[in-house]
């Protein structure tokens, strides 16, 4: 199954993350992982949340560029190679990715959040393999 | 030097008398050859029999950019094809772009009003002139090349680009005239004084135009080079570079009266406004045989003063240019309408985004950004997309207006509203 990431815009300005987090703050959402692409004059704030609809509303009202889009997050034991292996399974069905980033949880288990350029083809191939997803849930109750 | 004294000497009744008979022959041309003109005159209830001297030519309808656009390419074209030699088009989308043509004896005025120019810089035949205008559609090179080799001058046609090369030339041939629009000459300025070349070169005056500057700029390069730098206007509508230039008092520019009937009006009445009071230049080309032009609004602002110059000579003066009636935008040289970028921006998705134009001068060269609000249907969770989406904004900008812009994506509703309509032009030159 898939995963809600949200992406907000934001241009490389000072206070502007700040803002997006005291939104977020403010309407109770909870921040699971953050990651950040950004080119020299603005960037794109990738988020798993608590409550990502929620976010996407407020972010807009504040008058963000914001959008939930459908990421895999899979689990990865702790063990060498296991990125790897992955990603040798999402090569084998075709499928490039085109971004991805951890999601740090509190248990010894990492896992890894992934957009791929066809993420059904991926959803299959992974749910074919001994790799597990996390759930909806279990995502968005992470460092709870 | 007066390059044409009977012509630019004449006593004002001289070149009224002048100007009456050749006005005559021009409305009979038009009204004769022109369908669009006729049928405009024809509306105004006007027939060439009332038009008796330059006094009457407020009978007459006036001339926009528009009337060029809507007869595009040919339709204002007074003679056959085979008589036009040359063509020139002003930027601009296509199926937009204003077309001139050019009789061979349009050629040899041009030429003859640009060598006027020349020697009102104290330019003549023992010079060495460098034209760095851009050489093609842009009247800018061509005029200033045929202009400068009637003047008998020894013409070396740079164009633009190479601007070492440009400077190695100046100083082993011993270049004394240069022609190039206002902020290349500082940039060039620049890079002699980087170079610690200001000693070797032997340049005399230059002759700037196509873009808009000041009293200050034109002071200052003067001072870092060691030159006169002279004011050069022309617009293509009319013939190019070339209509008026200032001569060594600089006290405002001389048109060529004998060639270009200047009225001065209010841009909202469209009256004639007295001598000294700013107000649209608006021209009738007297002489021009492709493509002549009645009362075009040239929607620059100016203002005019018919006394005789101390130089001598007894033609009009039009001030330094106060800016302009519309909203056009002259960057680079090239003349840039917002509806213009505004139409490149809906190519890309069709429907305009919120945008702003801002013009800048870093080191005395145009800059051009557009601003672009990142809209939920524009909007990605992927940099590639939003690369791509830069890119095909910038290429039809760049098909659009012929000059390459910065794309800048901001976040929504961050570009500035003034009374709830977003600001869409900044222009941060400074020109005074
Ligand atoms: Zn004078």
């Amino acid at each position: 199954m898939f995963i809600k990431q949200l992406t907000v815009f934001i241009e490389n300005r000072a206070g502007r993350l700040e803002q997006v987090t005291q939104i977020l703050k403010d309407n109770n959402i909870n921040i699971v992982s953050v990651s950040l692409a950004d080119t020299s004059d603005y960037g794109l704030l990738r988020l798993i949340l608590s409550d990502p609809d929620k976010a996407v509303t407020v972010l807009k009202e504040a008058g963000l560029s914001a959008m939930t889009t459908n990421v895999i997050a899979v689990k990865l034991t702790q063990h060498v190679g296991k990125l790897g292996e992955l990603l040798a399974i999402l090569s084998g069905a075709g499928v490039n990715v085109e971004y991805m980033y951890g999601l740090t949880s509190g248990d010894e288990n990492a896992s890894i959040v992934l957009k791929t350029s066809d993420q059904n083809k991926a959803l299959d191939a992974i749910t074919a393999s001994t790799f597990e997803l996390l759930t909806t849930e279990e995502t968005y109750s992470m460092n709870d | 030097m007066i390059w044409n004294e009977a012509r630019e000497c004449m006593s004002r009744d001289e070149m009224n008398n002048l100007q009456s008979a050749r006005l005559r022959k021009a409305v009979n041309r038009v009204y004769h050859n022109v369908e669009p003109y006729r049928k405009k005159m024809q509306e105004a209830g006007l027939e060439p029999g009332d038009i008796n001297g330059i006094e009457d030519i407020e009978k007459l309808p006036f001339t926009t950019k528009d009337d060029l656009r809507d007869n595009y390419p040919f339709g204002l074209f007074a003679v056959p094809l085979s008589e036009i030699v040359r063509i020139h088009a002003s930027s601009g989308t296509t199926g937009k772009a204003t077309v001139v043509g050019y009789t061979r004896k349009d050629i040899d005025v041009w030429a003859e009003c640009v060598a006027r120019c020349c020697a009102m810089a104290g330019l003549g035949r023992n010079d060495i002139i460098q034209v760095a205008y851009g050489y093609g559609l842009f009247t800018g090179g061509l005029g200033g090349h045929y202009g400068a080799e009637h003047l008998g001058a020894t013409v070396v046609p740079m164009s633009t680009g190479n601007t070492q090369k440009l400077i190695d030339m100046m100083i082993d041939f011993g270049a004394t005239g240069l022609m190039c629009t206002p902020s290349y000459l500082m940039h060039i300025a620049e890079v002699i004084e980087e170079r610690g070349l200001k000693d070797k070169i032997k340049l005399k005056a230059t002759l700037n135009g196509a873009e808009p500057w000041t009293e200050n700029m034109r002071k200052q390069i003067e001072e870092r080079l060691g030159i006169e730098a002279h004011d050069i206007y022309g617009l293509s509508e009319i013939m190019g570079p070339g209509v008026a230039t200032d001569c060594h008092f600089h006290r405002g520019l001389h048109i060529f009266e004998d060639h270009f009937y200047p009225e001065i009006v209010d841009p909202k009445t469209l009256k004639p406004v007295p001598d000294g009071e700013t107000g649209e230049l608006v021209i009738t080309t007297l002489t021009k045989e492709g493509i002549p032009m009645i009362r075009y609004r040239t929607k620059d602002l100016t203002s005019i003063t018919h006394e005789k110059c101390e130089c001598g000579r007894t033609t009009a003066r039009i001030s330094r240019f106060k800016g302009r009636s519309d909203d056009m935008l002259i960057i680079r040289g090239v003349n840039v309408f917002p509806s213009q970028v505004e139409a490149a921006l809906l190519t890309v998705d069709g429907i305009t985004p919120n945008y702003q134009i801002i013009v800048d001068r870093v080191n005395h060269q145009d800059t051009l950004a557009i601003l672009v609000e990142v809209e939920e249907r524009f909007f990605s969770d992927e940099i590639k997309e939003l690369e791509n989406l830069q890119k095909k904004i910038e290429h039809a900008v760049h098909q659009a207006i012929g000059l390459h812009a910065k794309i800048k994506l901001v976040e929504p509703k961050t570009i500035e509203r003034s009374m709830g309509k977003a600001v869409r032009v900044i222009d941060k030159r400074k020109l005074d």
